[in-house]
C-alpha cells in the first residue's frame, strides 16, 4: 500500500469534514464563549437568603442607623435604616463602605506582644494577664496615678468601662481625644455655669449662621446636616457662611462671607455690637436670663467691635456685617454654629463664646430651631466603685491636664515622662492630634502602652501590648449621640457578622483585665460579659435599646433657659494666633476637612480614599490649594512639586491653584499620609498635616486651639 | 460513484494548477503509453486518498458524537441518594420543601435546618438516610447538593415571576424530577463548570419536551410564544 500525498489530504478532508457534521465545534463555540464569561477574577455575588441586620455606625461621632444587607448571613452592603432617628435612610460614603474594615489588611488578627521592634502573637490568656501583671505592679509600686487612658469618644459604657478601670485602680488620668464637643463644654460653662453640651436644631433652624464649619462637609453628625441642607429650601431657612475658603458647604450657603483666617469671632461679636445697640436682642430673655457682665460686654463691644473697624480685621464690608447680624436678630429661629471644618478639632474659648454669644443675644437658648443645653449622659447607671486604700489615695491626685485635654496630657507626658502605663482604646492620637512625632515620641517614652484597636495605625505600632477589638460591625456597644445633634438618641450597636479575627470587645477586654487583678478591681467589675455589664448599665434604656435598636433620650428642647453670665466675653479675650512668625513665615496654612476622608482615629476605607479628587490627591501627593495670586508671589505653577515648610516641620505636595482660597492661605488636605504600611490603599498616600501643625494652647480653655500654623512655599 | 466525486473534489481544492501543469507538462506528447500508465498509478493514490478520507470522516464523527461528549463533562455524584418521589408522596407538592421566602425570593434547595424538621432522628433504614444524618444533620452542616438545573451566575431569573405570577408548572422547565427515585449523575461541563442540564442531554442541543434544554433561547421561545416577546437584554442580563 502507497501512502502518498493524496491520503494525507484525505486523512485531514475527512477528518474535517467528520467533524463538521459532529456537534464538536458548535458547542465548544457555545462553552468557549460561556468561559470567556467566567474568568476566576470576575466578581460573582453568591446566591442565597437575602436578610437585614440593623446596627449604629461608630466611624464618626455621627452615630448614624445602619441596615446591613446579608446573603446566606454574610455581610454585602450597607445602607442606612430608614426609621433611625438620626440618618433616616441617608448613608455617608464612609459608613457605605463599611465592610472593607472588615477585612482591612492592617487589621489586627491576634494579641500581640512586643519583642523588640516586632511583634509576637500571643494568646487571649497570655496578653490580658502580661497587662493585669503590669498593672498590679505599678499599683503596688504606689504609682497608681500614673495609670492613664486616652478612648477615642468618651461616652457609653465602653468607655465607662474604661474609666471606671482607672478609678478602680486609683487614677483620674482618663482621657478622649478632643473635638470640638469639649469646646462647647467649656463654652457652656463659661456662659452658663452648667456642666454639659450643646446641640443645634439645625432641621428646624431658619437662619443659619455658620462660622467655618463644613455644615455640608462632615461637621457633627454628617447625613443629619445632609438632611437638614436638604431641607432647607422648602423651609425657607438660610445659610450664611463664614470662611477664608470657597468650600462646598459656602458654594451651597445663600451668603459666603469670606473673612480673614482667624477673624470669625471678630465678625461675631461684630454682629453682636449691632444686636445689641440696635436693641434687637430678646428682650424677654433678657428680662429673664441676661445674667452678669452685660452690661460691660456692651461697653466693651461698642469700644473694639463696631462694624466698621471689624470690618478692616475681617474684609467684610461694615454694610453687610450689620445686614446679617440684623437678619440673624430679626429671625424666628437663628443659630450660629462653630467648629471648623468636621468639628474634630477645639478651637478657642473666644471664637466659640463669641458665636454662642449671638445664640444668647437672638434667645435661641432651648427654643424649636435654636441652641439647646445638654445635661451630661446621665443614663447610665453604675455601681459605686470598689476603692481600696490605694486607690482611694492615689484618686485624691489630680489629673495631669486639669482641663481634660488629650493634647495637654501628652504634653505633659512628653515633658515629664511620669506617665507608667498607657491604655489606648480606638484612639489614634501619634496621628490625629497636633505635632504627631511629637506625640509618637511621648507615647514611645511611655513604658508600657497598651493598644485595644481594630488596626495596627501610627499608635497601635507604638503599643507594647496589643489587644485587637471587634470593628464596629462586630460589636456590641451603646452610642449616645454627640457632635451638635439636639436630639438625643442613643444607637445600640449589634454584630453583623461573627469576628473575622480572634478579636474582643474592649468592653470584654477591660473586664477580663480587670477581674484579673484580686481584690477591689476585680470586685468593681460584677459582671460576666461586657452585654450583661451594658444591659445592667444601661437600667431604664435597656428595653427601647434591645427592641428597637435605639432610644430616642431626649426630642424635644429642655424645658429650661440657663441665665447668661457675659463676663467671660465682656473680658475681651485675646485671639489665638498661629504658631511661627509673619517675617519667617508669609503664608498661614489652614488644614481642609474633605467629606470624602476620614479625619479622626479610623483612616478612610480603601473606596474612600478612590473616591478623593485628584486635586486633593493626586498618586501619592497632597495637594496643596493656593490662589493663583499666592503662586505668582511664590513663582509656582499649577501641578508644580513644592516644599511646604513650617515651624514644625516641611513636606513635598503639589499645587492646586483655586481662585476660591484667600490670598496669603494655603489650604491642606486632612486626613492623609497615614502610614499603616499593611494597608496600601491609605497607607503613604499624601501628607500627615499634622506633622505640620502644632499645638496652640488655648489659656482661656486648655485645650488645643490651633486653627492653622505660619507657612512657606517654595518650588521643590 | 461517490469515489469519483471526492477524488474530484480532493484534486480540485487540494490541487494546485501548477501541481497539475508539473505533472502534466512533463510527459511528452508522444509517450501515450506511459501516460496512461501514469494515469492508472493516480487511481490507486485516489483509492487511498478516498480511503483515509472515510476512515478519519468516520471516526471524527463518530467521536464527535460519541466521544467527545463523555470527554467533555466530568462525571460527579451527589453526596447521598435522594428519593423525590417518596418526599413528594409524604410532603405533598414541589412547594412543600421548595418554597418562596417572605420576600418573594425562591429558596431553592431546602437548607438542613428546614430537613430538620423531619429527619432530626434517623427515618427508615436507608444508607443514604445514615449519610444525611451523621454527616450533616449532626454535624450541622449544609448538602453540598450539585444543582442541575443552576443557571450562569449574574443572570437574573425570578421564580415568582413564572409560579405565581404567570402560573407556571414546576414541570415546564424542571421536568419530571419530582418523579425521580435516585439522583442521577451530575455531569458538568469541563470548560464552563455549568451543569449538563442547561445545555441538555443532547449534545446536538435538539429537544423534545420544554424542560430538556435551559439555554437563552428556550426562555426567548417561550417569551415569544407566551408575551409576543423575546424580551429585552436587560431584563435578565443585569
Amino acid at each position: 500500500m502507497k501512502v502518498d500525498r493524496r491520503s494525507f489530504l484525505g486523512l485531514g478532508l475527512g477528518a474535517a469534514a467528520g467533524v463538521a457534521v459532529s456537534p464538536v465545534a458548535w458547542k465548544l463555540m457555545d462553552d468557549s464563549s460561556i468561559w470567556t464569561q467566567n474568568w476566576p477574577w470576575t466578581p460573582v455575588p453568591r446566591d442565597g437568603e437575602v436578610t437585614f441586620d440593623n446596627t449604629v455606625c461608630s466611624l464618626c461621632p455621627g452615630n448614624c442607623g445602619l441596615s446591613v444587607r446579608k446573603i446566606d448571613g454574610r455581610p454585602v452592603k450597607i445602607e442606612g435604616r430608614d426609621d433611625y432617628p438620626v440618618n433616616t435612610g441617608g448613608v455617608c460614603l464612609h459608613g457605605v463602605a463599611g465592610l472593607q474594615y472588615l477585612y482591612d489588611p492592617s487589621r489586627i488578627k491576634s494579641p500581640l506582644k512586643r519583642i523588640g521592634d516586632t511583634f509576637e502573637q500571643i494568646s487571649w490568656d497570655e496578653a490580658l494577664e502580661l497587662v493585669a501583671t503590669k498593672l498590679a505592679e505599678i499599683r503596688d509600686a504606689g504609682k497608681a496615678d500614673s495609670i492613664a487612658c486616652v478612648t477615642n469618644h468618651g461616652m457609653g459604657t465602653v468607655p465607662g468601662l474604661f474609666q471606671r478601670l482607672l478609678t478602680a485602680l486609683g487614677s483620674n488620668n482618663f482621657l478622649s481625644m478632643d473635638t470640638m464637643d469639649k469646646a462647647w463644654e467649656k463654652t457652656l460653662e463659661k456662659m452658663h455655669g452648667v456642666h454639659g453640651t450643646l446641640g443645634f436644631d439645625l432641621e428646624n433652624a431658619e437662619f443659619i449662621l455658620s462660622f467655618g464649619t463644613g455644615f455640608i462637609e462632615g461637621w457633627g453628625s454628617p447625613v443629619s446636616n445632609f438632611k437638614a441642607n436638604s431641607s432647607r429650601k422648602e423651609r425657607g431657612a438660610a445659610l450664611i457662611q463664614v470662611e477664608p475658603r470657597l468650600s462646598n458647604t459656602a458654594a451651597a450657603a445663600d451668603t459666603w462671607l469670606a473673612a480673614n483666617p482667624n477673624t470669625e469671632a471678630d465678625l461675631a461679636l461684630a454682629m453682636a455690637n449691632v444686636i445689641i445697640s440696635n436693641n434687637l436682642y430678646n428682650t424677654g430673655y433678657y428680662v429673664s436670663g441676661f445674667g452678669p457682665g452685660f452690661d460691660e460686654l456692651a461697653a466693651m463691644l461698642k469700644e473694639n467691635y463696631s462694624p466698621e473697624a471689624v470690618a478692616k480685621t475681617t474684609g467684610i464690608d461694615a454694610a453687610v456685617i450689620v445686614d446679617i447680624a440684623k437678619r440673624f436678630a430679626k429671625s424666628n429661629a437663628p443659630v450660629a454654629i462653630a467648629g471648623k471644618g468636621k468639628g474634630s478639632t477645639p478651637g478657642s474659648a473666644r471664637e466659640f463664646a463669641a458665636v454662642h454669644l449671638l445664640n444668647c443675644l437672638a434667645g435661641n437658648i432651648n427654643t424649636k430651631g435654636g441652641a439647646w443645653i445638654l445635661s451630661p449622659q446621665d443614663y447610665e447607671q453604675w455601681p459605686a466603685v470598689e476603692m481600696d486604700e490605694v486607690a482611694s489615695q492615689a484618686i485624691e491626685k489630680p489629673a495631669m491636664d486639669p482641663a481634660g485635654s488629650v493634647a495637654g496630657f501628652f504634653a505633659k507626658a512628653g515633658a515629664e515622662k511620669t506617665v507608667q502605663a498607657l491604655l489606648i482604646s480606638d484612639a489614634n492620637p501619634c496621628y490625629a492630634l497636633n505635632d504627631a512625632k511629637a506625640i509618637t515620641k511621648a507615647v514611645q517614652d511611655i513604658p508600657f502602652v497598651v493598644s485595644f484597636s481594630s488596626f495596627m495605625d501610627e499608635t497601635t505600632r507604638q503599643a507594647d501590648v496589643v489587644l485587637p477589638s471587634h470593628t464596629f460591625l462586630e460589636r456590641t456597644e451603646d452610642l449616645p449621640s454627640a457632635a451638635g445633634m439636639a436630639r438625643r438618641v442613643t444607637g445600640l450597636a449589634t454584630p453583623v457578622i461573627a469576628p473575622v479575627f480572634n478579636t474582643k470587645n474592649p468592653g470584654d477586654a477591660i473586664l477580663a483585665i480587670a477581674k484579673a487583678m484580686e481584690g477591689t478591681v476585680g470586685e468593681s467589675f460584677p459582671w460576666e460579659s461586657y452585654e450583661e455589664c451594658l444591659e445592667a448599665v444601661t437600667g431604664d434604656l435597656w428595653s427601647d435599646l434591645s427592641d428597637q435598636g435605639y432610644a430616642a433620650v431626649q426630642e424635644t428642647a429642655p424645658a429650661t433657659r440657663p441665665s447668661v453670665d457675659f463676663s467671660f466675653v465682656a473680658q475681651n479675650p485675646a485671639p489665638v494666633e498661629a504658631e511661627g512668625t509673619e517675617a519667617d513665615f508669609s503664608l498661614i496654612l489652614v488644614p481642609l476637612d474633605n467629606v470624602r476622608i476620614a479625619t479622626g482615629s479610623v483612616a478612610s476605607s480603601p473606596f474612600a480614599v478612590k473616591t478623593v479628587p485628584d486635586t486633593v490627591l493626586a498618586g501619592k501627593d497632597s495637594l496643596v490649594e493656593m490662589n493663583p495670586e499666592t503662586a505668582r508671589a511664590n513663582k509656582l505653577s499649577q501641578g508644580d512639586l513644592a516644599v511646604l515648610e513650617t515651624p514644625k516641620g516641611k513636606a513635598t505636595v503639589k499645587v492646586n491653584l483655586f481662585e476660591g482660597i484667600m490670598p496669603g492661605v494655603i489650604g491642606m488636605p486632612r486626613g492623609l499620609g497615614h502610614a499603616m504600611e499593611e494597608n496600601r490603599y491609605v497607607s503613604g498616600k499624601g501628607v500627615n498635616i499634622n506633622e505640620l501643625m502644632g499645638p496652640v494652647m488655648d489659656a482661656a480653655s486648655g485645650l488645643d486651639a490651633a486653627w492653622g500654623i505660619r507657612a512657606k512655599i517654595s518650588r521643590a | 460513484m461517490s469515489n469519483s466525486i471526492i477524488n474530484i473534489l480532493i484534486d480540485g481544492v487540494f490541487m494546485s494548477e501548477l501541481d497539475e501543469k508539473t505533472e502534466n507538462g512533463s510527459v511528452g506528447a508522444v509517450e501515450e503509453g506511459a501516460s496512461g500508465e501514469q494515469k492508472a498509478g493516480g487511481d490507486s493514490g485516489t483509492g487511498y486518498g478516498v480511503l483515509f478520507f472515510i476512515g478519519a470522516f468516520v471516526v471524527c464523527f463518530l467521536s464527535g458524537w460519541l466521544l467527545f461528549p463523555n470527554l467533555l463533562y466530568s462525571k460527579k455524584e451527589q453526596p447521598f441518594n435522594f428519593n423525590h418521589a417518596l418526599h413528594v408522596e409524604e410532603m405533598g407538592g414541589c412547594d412543600s420543601c421548595h418554597s418562596f421566602r417572605e420576600d418573594g425570593s425562591f429558596d431553592g434547595i431546602p437548607k438542613t435546618a428546614s430537613c430538620l424538621e423531619c429527619h432530626e432522628e434517623l427515618l427508615g433504614e436507608t444508607e443514604d438516610e445514615a449519610i444525611f444524618v451523621s454527616e450533616y444533620v449532626e454535624k450541622e452542616k449544609e448538602v453540598p447538593w450539585l444543582i442541575y438545573s443552576q443557571q450562569p451566575d449574574c443572570v437574573f431569573f425570578s421564580h415568582a415571576a413564572h409560579v405565581v405570577k404567570a402560573g407556571m408548572d414546576c414541570r415546564s422547565c424542571h421536568g419530571d424530577i419530582g418523579e425521580s427515585t435516585t439522583t442521577k449523575t451530575y455531569e458538568e461541563n469541563r470548560i464552563t463548570g455549568y451543569s449538563r442540564d442547561i445545555w441538555g442531554k443532547n449534545i446536538w442541543g435538539m429537544k423534545k419536551n420544554s424542560w430538556d434544554r435551559m439555554k437563552m433561547d428556550d426562555c426567548a421561545e417561550c417569551h415569544q410564544e407566551e408575551t409576543g416577546s423575546k424580551g429585552a437584554c436587560f431584563q435578565c442580563h443585569k
